[in-house]
């Protein structure tokens, strides 16, 4: 468990970074929390010429608002953005999904763009980004673009980030008065969910509703009514997949059961 | 008696540990120039090995060998083994490979990183053979050979008869069966297994640091496999370990691959087992498949037991194998008097890693039959499942109790354990959130568990497996001996060695407290080294920490070696104090006339006495304060011609029960409410006691709810990291309400019992029999995740 040779630069600004990457391409990996990305060196399951540690890059280390949303920058951690006191105001929905995510002491290293960055299907902060319908900025050499949620994440563990673009931020929209609840199945605390469900009403009582764990990436729909026969219909749909813990049958049942309560929740906090 | 023993006094090991400050074999200096080694090992669970290409790898800058296979047959002899077959087992695969994280080749450079690179230049060609993974499966006469030398993979079948069980099934009122399946499981330490390995080529010795944990009846094995006598082999365990429960036996194989690792290098050799290599191939409790049926009066009352027991030890069976099969033995009628009893083992190999020692080894499988018969004789008799226990339990009267395959329970009053269990409200308030959770549809089950736990094994129980006549030519095999010595040196100061090798479980403190009761002196008084030296140390074949040993067997030696010095001091004491030595106390680190007080002499006084003048000693006296207490207690003698066999010395008793509930929206099984009886004998310290059942039960929820390794079909494995194979954490393990009952074992001069194991036996059935209370299924398969929850349900309301 040792990984193969690799170099190490760690920039101090964003256009550094930004340099090292468009010299390096897609030999290059950039490092913030290292939660995901040391285990898969450790494993020698990825090939890294050279690591661009971005964790000390003091511009990328802030929580602010902009354009009428919450941006969060690349090097804030988990338990940074965890203790953001105008979190539970600003943004109720990552406050509950955030305990989800791993544990106190993986929330220290781990940060928010990097658990976005790495698309597992289940995710906490993919499915809440999603849900909220969030942005990812990215820069490159090339200039800034800005992704939708759903556009940036395309698959299971897969991106549209090209090669020599940094994720310098995501944008959660804020959403003043507004009803959102969270909940998982997991196996045991701080695992990834086996199925995550999040929900949020909007301010003209039309309730989106996003699922982890049931694809490659997290899936959202507007949901009318109580959503009892729309959930049904779109678990069918969705058919979950096959791993060690939890067959699709179990998956779809999960989804099942979780959906309305989680509705139910969204919308008594809305009321 | 200072009163020492009995107090839950801290533990002296903690300040060291809690501060960072153990001293793990992974933090211990090494020898100037010591090479790291990296292991390279199968991906195939069963293929021949074509050939090995290492040119490239040697190349490699920093690396200074590739060992194979070939390299060890030239250099070591095959491994003994306790079953007698034509298989050969080596440090490393030899022409075949026979599971997934099989040894195949060894990596030695000068750093984990270089070897690591290196083992990627390594090429070995495989050619693939079909693999058997289910047990059944694998006894079939189709099925693939692992070692065809062996011509079958049933290697080992045996039957024992006690009584009549025939006339017994045919005049019973019903026969209930049940078959049950146990599945793999590890109990995974924190610490992974350290070697470092030198090899002597002027006195042909090695010199080993291992975080081994014994039985030492395998340092012979090391020693044969690396062709040297028994000194040649000095085996060092270091002060402290990160855990072990059964695991670190089997780090032997890398003992012996280190040292020749060493030999052909000229350089020691370190190597440190990484958590992959640890979960796909360092040791794994068996799987057994149980077929178990009871000869029942309709009142419930069993007059016969016949058991099939078919244990899966992996792809080989490696010393001392198959423990787990012939541990309980003794005990297989667990806690009920059952007089007729018909039991065929058997053992089987697949293309999984080996099996061997675990905490609770043998029990889990064994009760998991056991109690989920009793369960079922419940339900299928419609009577109260806690009646069939009562009506069957051994009774106190009968105490010694001699069970029906020959084990000698020393002490208990079950029913009275029972009731005390029970009483207080504590079942009636399951009963109570029983129907108040199915009045509002919920799924809840109330389940019980009776168990007796072994402790301190018969050296010969393993020759239970041979024939009277095989074990008539073998020459009898019995006891168990154990060790302690206390010193006391020219300043008076108390020191304690013993043959235990730490991984945990407060020795340090309990050994300091037996030691100061005896000699008067505080726990802080007395210093207690246990890191362990084969060339040094006091040791036989049974030492080392394992089968719950330490309670029955090096406590009572620490108490004897104690008692020898305390006597010793008092005869010296009396001839300077002009009294007789029966008059003479150690008391509060003085030595002094018990009818006059105030005539007394600090310890260090009659310490230096034999030191600096032992002409002053008393006549014929051995000088030195030195005192070895060694304990072999005759009641573990060895198997009778009728293949009666006393397992274990000490017998503790254990009845737990709990109610689950569950999860209708999760499938998840919550443990609502868990009560937990255990009559150890005398408690030494109690919140020790404590913190080992807490342990034992925590694992125990792992193997009912959680942990499990997994095979597919083809033999590849599938839980090969922490996100798969899935450790519970505090989140995870419910409250545990302990209660205490104690029947004091009249043969350990102590009392004491053993009590490591005895929820790794009794919780996962209890939760299973919970299980298939709220289910109302006649099969529960461990461990009961959400999955597998769901597809019962999912079955049930078809």
């Amino acid at each position: 468990m040792k990984p193969r040779p690799f170099d190490y630069v760690r920039p101090d600004t964003v256009e550094q970074a930004v340099a090292l990457l468009a010299d390096y391409g897609d030999e290059a990996r950039i490092l913030a929390g290292g939660q995901s990305l040391l285990p898969m060196l450790n494993l020698r399951l990825l090939d890294v010429g050279v690591l661009i540690d971005i964790s000390r890059i003091a511009e990328l280390d802030s929580i602010g608002e902009h354009a009428g949303g919450i941006e969060i920058g690349a090097a804030v951690t988990q338990n940074k953005l965890m203790a953001w006191p105008a979190l539970a105001q600003k943004l109720p929905l990552a406050a509950a999904a955030l305990p989800f995510v791993g544990h106190f002491q993986t929330r220290n290293k781990g940060t928010v763009c990097g658990s976005i960055a790495h698309a597992d299907p289940s995710s906490e902060l993919a499915l809440t980004l999603a849900v909220l319908g969030g942005e990812v900025v990215l820069r490159s050499r090339r200039g800034t673009r800005v992704l939708a949620a759903g556009e940036f994440q395309e698959d299971m563990l897969t991106t549209a980030r090209a090669p020599d673009e940094l994720i310098v931020a995501v944008r959660f929209p804020l959403l003043a008065g507004q009803g959102v609840a969270f909940r998982e199945v997991a196996r045991r605390h701080g695992d990834f969910a086996i199925v995550a469900v999040a929900a949020v009403v909007e301010q003209d009582g039309t309730l989106r509703l996003g699922v982890g764990g049931m694809a490659g990436k997290p899936m959202v729909r507007r949901i009318e009514g109580d959503g009892a026969s729309a959930v049904h219909e779109w678990a069918e749909a969705l058919e979950g997949f096959e791993d060690l813990h939890a067959s699709p049958a179990l998956r779809r049942d999960l989804f099942r059961n979780l959906a309305p309560l989680v509705i139910e929740e969204a919308q008594k906090c809305a009321a | 008696m200072s009163g020492e023993l009995g107090k839950s006094i801290l533990r002296k090991e903690d300040p060291a540990l809690l501060s960072g400050r153990g001293r793990y074999a992974d933090d211990l200096p090494v020898p100037v120039g010591t090479l790291q080694a990296h292991v390279i090992r199968s991906p195939h669970a069963h293929a021949e090995i074509l050939r090995i290409d290492a040119d490239a790898a040697l190349k490699h800058d920093g690396v200074w060998g590739v060992i194979t296979g070939e390299d060890i047959q030239k250099l070591s002899d095959p491994f003994l083994a306790v079953v007698k077959t034509p298989i050969q087992q080596w440090a490393l695969a030899v022409e075949r490979v026979r599971y997934v994280g099989e040894p195949v080749a060894l990596v030695v450079a000068e750093s984990r990183y270089i070897a690591e690179d290196a083992a990627e230049l390594v090429t070995v060609d495989y050619a693939p053979l079909e693999a058997v993974i289910d047990p059944v499966a694998a006894c079939d006469s189709s099925a693939p050979l692992l070692h065809p030398a062996a011509k079958t993979n049933e290697i080992s079948v045996r039957d024992f008869r006690y009584g009549d069980p025939e006339s017994a099934f045919a005049r019973a009122d019903r026969r209930v069966a049940l078959t049950v399946e146990f599945p793999r499981q590890s109990f995974t330490p924190i610490e992974c297994y350290v070697v470092v390995a030198q090899h002597n080529p002027a006195e042909k010795s090695f010199d080993v640091l291992a975080n081994f944990q014994g039985p030492f009846s395998m340092h012979p094995v090391m020693a044969r496999a690396l062709r040297v006598a028994g000194p040649k082999l000095r085996l060092r365990i270091p002060p402290d370990s990160g855990g072990s429960f059964g695991i670190k036996l089997s780090v032997f194989p890398y003992v012996v691959l280190m040292a020749l690792a060493a030999k052909i290098t000229g350089r020691p050799v370190k190597w440190v087992e990484d958590r992959i290599e640890h979960l796909v191939a360092a040791s794994s409790g068996p799987n057994r498949v149980t077929e178990i049926e009871a000869a029942v009066t309709k009142d419930g009352r069993i007059l016969a037991l016949k058991l099939d027991q078919l244990e899966d030890y992996g792809a080989f069976l490696r010393a001392p194998m198959p423990g787990p099969l012939y541990r309980m033995h003794g005990a297989v009628t667990g806690a009920y008097d059952i007089e007729h009893v018909a039991v065929r083992n058997r053992v089987v190999l697949t293309n999984k890693m080996p099996a061997s020692l675990i905490r609770g080894f043998g029990g889990p499988q064994l009760y998991l039959a056991i109690e989920r018969l009793m369960q079922r004789i419940a339900v299928e008799l419609d009577l109260d499942p806690l009646d069939v226990i009562r009506r069957n339990l051994v009774p106190a009267r009968k105490f010694p109790y001699r069970t029906a395959a020959g084990a000698l329970y020393d002490s208990g009053d079950y029913a009275k354990a029972v009731e005390v269990a029970v009483g207080s409200g504590r079942l009636d308030d399951l009963k109570h959130r029983r129907a108040a959770a199915r009045a509002a549809g919920r799924k809840y089950g109330i389940g019980f568990a009776a168990v007796v736990e072994p402790a301190m094994s018969n050296m010969g129980y393993l020759s239970t497996l041979m024939t009277p006549a095989a074990r008539d030519r073998a020459g009898p095999k019995n006891g168990a001996v154990s060790m302690a010595t206390v010193n006391v040196d020219p300043l008076g100061a108390v020191t304690v060695t013993a043959d235990v090798t730490v991984q945990g479980q407060s020795h340090e403190t309990v050994l300091a407290q037996i030691v100061a009761e005896t000699l008067g002196l505080d726990p802080d008084d007395v210093e207690v080294v246990l890191e362990l030296d084969t060339a040094k140390d006091q040791w036989s074949i049974a030492a080392g920490t394992y089968s719950s040993r330490f309670a029955s067997g090096t406590a009572v030696a620490a108490h004897m070696a104690a008692v020898q010095m305390r006597d010793k001091i008092r005869a010296i004491a009396a001839k300077q104090l002009n009294v007789l030595p029966d008059d003479v106390e150690l008391a509060a680190g003085k030595v002094r006339s018990r009818s006059n007080p105030d005539n007394a002499l600090p310890v260090s006084r009659v310490a230096a006495t034999s030191n600096w003048a032992p002409g002053l000693l008393p006549d014929g006296m051995t000088p030195a304060l030195s005192e070895t207490g060694v304990w072999t207690p005759p009641e573990l003698e060895a198997p009778a011609h009728d293949d009666r066999i006393n397992t274990s010395l000490t017998y503790g008793f254990i009845f737990d029960l709990c109610g689950v509930e569950i999860d209708p929206l999760t499938y998840q099984v919550r443990v609502d409410r868990y009560v937990s009886m255990h009559d150890a004998g005398r408690i030494m310290n109690p919140m020790i006691a404590t913190g080992q059942i807490r342990g034992a039960f925590a694992q125990g929820v792992a193997a009912a709810l959680y942990e499990e390794f997994t095979y597919n079909e083809e033999g590849a494995f599938l839980s090969g990291t922490f996100a798969d194979y899935l450790v519970p954490t505090v989140s995870e393990i419910p409250a545990l309400e302990i209660l205490h009952y104690e029947s004091p074992s009249p043969l350990t001069p102590l009392g004491a019992k053993g009590l490591a194991e005895g929820n790794c036996m009794s919780t996962p059935v209890c939760i299973a029999n919970a299980i298939a209370d709220a289910l109302g299924s006649a099969d529960v398969p461990l461990p009961a995740t959400p999955r597998r929850i769901h597809a019962m349900m999912q079955s049930m309301s078809k």
